[in-house]
């Protein structure tokens, strides 16, 4: 039955086809062909092909000019021609021609001309030669080097030093060797160019506390405490670290250290101390920040200063417990990538630290000189010295700013070369300002250390360096 | 150097035939590491087809690691990791003694300094062979040295050293190209006079007031030995990469570097906040189409032109004993007005003709070479680096150098070192002493390098390099060979994974013009004992271009055939 009617309605409807107007038709039929055409067809229209032939893109090349490798330097810039300095830079020193008393060296304990060190390097330059022709792991470690790192060790009263090749590849290696990507670094915003550079090079997250100043410092670190609080699972792996400077290049200026070893173990991060300029300086017996303060230093993850100031050698070292300093001997890039320290450097710096045992006294004596240069530094209208009165390195500044940063470097300059023209070699401090993360205040007539005997005793040769610094634009 | 995410470079394969179109650089074919295996044969003639840049024979070759070495390699490595493991097991339940130094008591609840699994390669393998790295010597790094006896009773956790020495241990390590590491003679006499005089310090910077008379006349010798307007010189050859860069790139800009770049040069480039691209090693199909596509498409993200290029390759790369294909480099260079820096740290003294480096050795012209940069580290037997070039860069340089304005600048006596024996080279001193060592050099570099390879041994590099990598290959063979070695008096450099890739160890040798052919001789002799004792014979004598070498896959672009 069912089978019938379906034939039947078949039949009707081939019969309607028969019956409709041919127009009706002809619409229908659009209509399917248009509905094919839909479903088949893409939905939407791909983009013309933009594809550059092979002479587009030569013409292209052709056309790129690109940039100087560098843009040219006016004959005149302030820091292209260098003073030369003849002879050796001791008490008295040669500068371009004329000799003065030297306050511009960091040459802080007068240890550069000893002829004690001289002897020892030349006793070393003797069995060595110069070079060491090879990188610390592949036959360039000597025995020097291992005596070196022993004295420093027992010296700075930790269980390991290692020694760089470079002042300022240490700390700049140093960073990086142990904080990485995501880990936190605070950092006072004082902080010298080696540690930038080291900071960025660790591409961990920074953050900048003002310079000195704990309450800042707590809150940064408070709020990170919040943030950990929010992420605990990636707090666990979140190193925190510390950096700071002993005696602030940059400003002459000490940390202070036992807020900072509180702040430590309040919200466990790590310290990383730079004492360049605090080494062989500060503390009875030169030690530096630690000793200053009576610190135990143990409280202090990892201590790096170079050897180029108070040892008048060349190079850096790092020291603090085995289980942090032994990470560098395969991390440290600056320590594993290039050569290490000539064998001469090292027997004069090992040199100067028998000297700087022998007579602590030393310390003593610059730090009066200090005191007492710092004391007779305050009357001179027109500049101020800032900083400690310990620091051997004087920030002198301007007590009024010119207005430009540009004026006040050129008025510095032309204190320095009067004073130059009386035998008195003093230095601007250098900065390349594009680079630097906070630039300090326009510090220019700066670095002047030198054997500046002042009547001291007999035999100590203690050195006073003083620097010369200037006040921002918006003091 | 990895690369950068989303580049604009499209992703698409590229068949490398189509990209020496110019005509100007050809030099065979460009194939992945899995075609290499299945068509290593045959290719030799590849090898030196450059289109007519060079001037000499360019030979340069690296046989294939045989395909039982690989797979047995990987097997040593499983094997180490999984006792690496156990052991690890051992030490956490106290099972096993703990060597190694930990944390204070107090600050247990810090995070933990490092990754635990960051020092497992430390711990578990590097611990096992470290007697053959950081040996003490005591005497001068010439061609014979005096190394301290050390013993090791917790298995190399740590060391005592016996009071012994073991003398004479003939010197295949140290970087003494020229054998200039000496304690007599006119360099060692003029440092001392230099020394009395100097002292060892500057204590300032250059920029401040620790530019010396010396410092002057150092610069203007090297200026005049490189061939260059003006020089400048600093105090660590690492340095000088990592704080020079910086100076002349930033933001904008592109750097190419080659893949197997020293790390100051990764440093360097990474501090100038330039955006980096990595090309395969001395490769210059990669290098043009990077070169094209850089300047095509302009800077990924907002398509601009990039401000400029700068591309840093390396005279003689120290692991492998390449030789940079410099005449195609600046060719290119010059093509896509790019900046070429070069840096020769291991090639200035040890190649050319006259001991000015590579561009020397293909008889170049310095003037091509816009920042050339190299240490005295090696062939000077001093330390410190330099850059060279126009004096409109060395102005520039002098202004904004990190190192003229941060770093102290070099000591008085490593500096009368390096003028005395640069002196010495250029045969200003009268003698033909610098002109013999340099043919002594080239002499004692071609000579081992054929008597490695007519004993069966797979040498990488070029013929003329005298950086010369015996390949190892299997991890466990690392510490054999250099303990060997030493045993029977001969102290060479072993490398493994992390400074080559894992599969490649090797042990690495560096001529040096003080070896003497007995010397020499008596090496080869130990070399080729040591090898059958350990069988290292590895070679079919079937070289493969440099181009064909497999690579790990971390380059920027991939190729096809």
């Amino acid at each position: 039955m069912a089978t019938t009617t379906e034939q039947w309605v078949l039949v009707e409807m081939v019969q309607a086809l028969y019956e409709a107007p041919a127009y009706h038709l002809i619409l229908e039929g659009i209509l399917i062909l248009w509905i094919i055409r839909l479903l088949f067809s893409k939905t939407y229209k791909l983009q013309e092909r933009s594809d550059l032939t092979v002479k587009e893109k030569e013409e292209l090349i052709e056309e790129w000019q690109p940039e100087p490798l560098v843009p040219p330097i006016s004959k005149d810039h302030p820091a292209l021609n260098y003073n030369i300095v003849s002879g050796p830079p001791s008490h008295k020193i040669v500068v371009n021609g004329k000799e003065c008393i030297n306050f511009a060296s960091f040459n802080f304990l007068g240890l550069l001309d000893n002829p004690r060190v001289k002897a020892a390097a030349l006793a070393s330059l003797k069995k060595y030669g110069v070079g060491t022709c090879g990188p610390r792991g592949f036959y360039g470690t000597f025995d020097v080097h291992l005596d070196l790192e022993d004295r420093l060790a027992k010296f700075m009263k930790t269980e390991e030093a290692i020694i760089y090749s470079y002042g300022f590849a240490t700390i700049a290696s140093a960073i990086p060797a142990y904080s990485k990507r995501g880990d936190i670094v605070f950092v006072d915003r004082a902080a010298c160019f080696a540690i930038q550079k080291g900071l960025q090079a660790s591409r961990s997250d920074i953050k900048l506390f003002e310079h000195n100043d704990m309450a800042d410092l707590e809150r940064l670190l408070k709020e990170q405490e919040i943030e950990d609080q929010k992420n605990p699972r990636k707090a666990r792996v979140t190193r925190r670290f510390i950096v700071v400077e002993g005696l602030y290049m940059n400003t002459g200026t000490i940390c202070p250290l036992p807020e900072l070893v509180k702040l430590k173990y309040k919200y466990k991060a790590r310290i990383f101390l730079e004492e360049s300029l605090s080494f062989g300086v500060l503390g009875e017996h030169g030690r530096g920040v630690t000793e200053h303060f009576g610190i135990n230093i143990d409280d202090i993850d990892l201590i790096s200063a170079n050897m180029e100031n108070s040892l008048a050698s060349i190079g850096g070292f790092c020291c603090g417990r085995s289980f942090v300093i032994d990470h560098q001997r395969l991390s440290g890039q600056g320590y594993c990538f290039s050569a290490s320290l000539p064998p001469l450097l090292a027997a004069a710096a090992i040199e100067a630290l028998n000297i700087m045992e022998e007579n602590p006294g030393i310390f003593a004596v610059l730090k009066e000189k200090c005191k007492r240069i710092h004391k007779a530094l305050q009357g001179i209208s027109g500049l101020k010295v800032v900083g400690e009165t310990l620091s051997p390195a004087f920030h002198l500044q301007l007590q009024e700013s010119t207005g430009s940063r540009e004026r006040d470097v050129k008025l510095l300059q032309e204190i320095v070369n009067q004073c130059m023209n009386r035998s008195i070699a003093l230095t601007q401090a250098r900065y390349l300002e594009k680079e630097e993360k906070c630039l300090p205040p326009p510090r220019s007539g700066t670095g002047e250390s030198s054997i500046h005997n002042q009547g001291g005793g007999p035999g100590c040769p203690a050195i006073v360096c003083f620097r010369a610094w200037w006040p921002p634009h918006d003091t | 150097m990895r690369p950068e995410p989303g580049g604009c470079c499209c992703r698409r394969p590229v068949r490398a035939n189509g990209c020496v179109a110019n005509g100007e650089v050809r030099n065979g074919y460009v194939r992945s590491s899995a075609a290499v295996s299945a068509a290593a044969a045959g290719q030799t003639q590849h090898m030196t087809q450059n289109g007519g840049l060079y001037k000499r024979p360019f030979n340069e070759a690296f046989e294939e690691t045989p395909m039982l070495v690989a797979v047995l390699t990987y097997v040593g490595y499983g094997v180490l990791t999984l006792f690496g493991y156990l052991r690890d097991f051992l030490r956490h339940w106290r099972i096993e003694k703990c060597h190694h130094a930990t944390e204070r008591e107090e600050q247990k609840d810090f995070v933990s300094l490092y990754q635990d699994f960051e020092n497992f390669y430390t711990r578990n393998l590097y611990m096992r062979i470290r007697d053959n790295w950081n040996r003490p010597i005591c005497s001068v790094p010439g061609a014979r040295v005096d190394i301290m006896e050390r013993e090791s009773r917790d298995y190399n956790w740590s060391f005592r050293y016996t009071g012994n020495t073991i003398k004479g241990v003939i010197n295949m390590g140290s970087y003494n190209y020229l054998g200039f590491a000496r304690n007599t003679g006119s360099c060692q006499e003029a440092a001392a006079k230099v020394l009395e005089e100097y002292g060892v310090g500057v204590c300032s910077t250059r920029q401040e007031i620790g530019n010396l008379d010396k410092h002057e006349e150092l610069e203007k010798l090297v200026a005049s030995f490189l061939g260059v307007e003006a020089a400048m010189a600093y105090g660590m050859g690492f340095a000088t990469n990592s704080m020079n860069i910086p100076a002349l790139v930033s933001k904008g800009c592109l750097i190419l570097s080659d893949e197997l770049n020293h790390a100051s040069l990764v440093l360097g480039a990474r501090l100038s906040g330039a955006t980096i691209r990595v090309f395969k090693h001395n490769n210059m199909q990669s290098l043009e189409k990077l070169l094209k596509d850089a300047i095509v498409y302009g800077q990924p993200r907002t398509r601009r032109p990039w401000k400029k290029i700068l591309i840093l390759v390396e005279g003689i790369y120290s692991m492998e004993g390449s030789i940079v294909r410099l005449p195609e480099v600046i060719a290119l260079k010059k093509k896509y007005k790019a900046y070429l820096y070069l840096d020769e740290a291991h090639s200035i003294g040890a190649l050319g003709p006259t001991g000015r480096g590579v561009v020397d050795y293909f008889g170049l012209d310095p003037e091509d070479v816009d920042v050339m940069m190299g240490t005295f580290t090696k062939s000077f037997g001093a330390s410190g680096g330099y850059i060279g070039g126009k004096k409109e860069l060395i102005d520039y340089l002098r202004t904004h150098s990190h190192s003229a304005v941060y770093a102290t600048s070099l000591s008085p006596p490593v500096v009368e070192q390096i003028i005395t024996s640069m002196e010495c080279i250029m045969g200003k001193d009268g003698t033909t002493l610098g002109k013999e060592c340099i043919q002594q050099l080239a002499e004692n570099t071609r000579y081992f390098r054929r008597r490695l390879k007519e004993m069966g041994f797979i040498i990488y590099g070029n013929e003329d390099s005298p950086v010369v990598p015996l390949m190892l290959y299997m991890p466990a063979k690392i510490g054999a060979f250099g303990r060997e070695m030493l045993k029977r008096n001969v102290g060479v450099v072993v490398v493994g994974f992390p400074a080559t890739p894992i599969i490649e160890s090797r042990a690495r040798f560096c001529l040096s013009a003080a070896h003497t052919k007995e010397i020499l001789d008596t090496a080869l002799k130990e070399i080729d004992e040591v090898g059958d004792l350990l069988q290292l014979k590895y070679s079919r004598h079937r070289l493969v271009p440099l181009l064909d070498r497999p690579f790990d896959e971390t380059t920027y672009e991939e190729t096809e055939d």
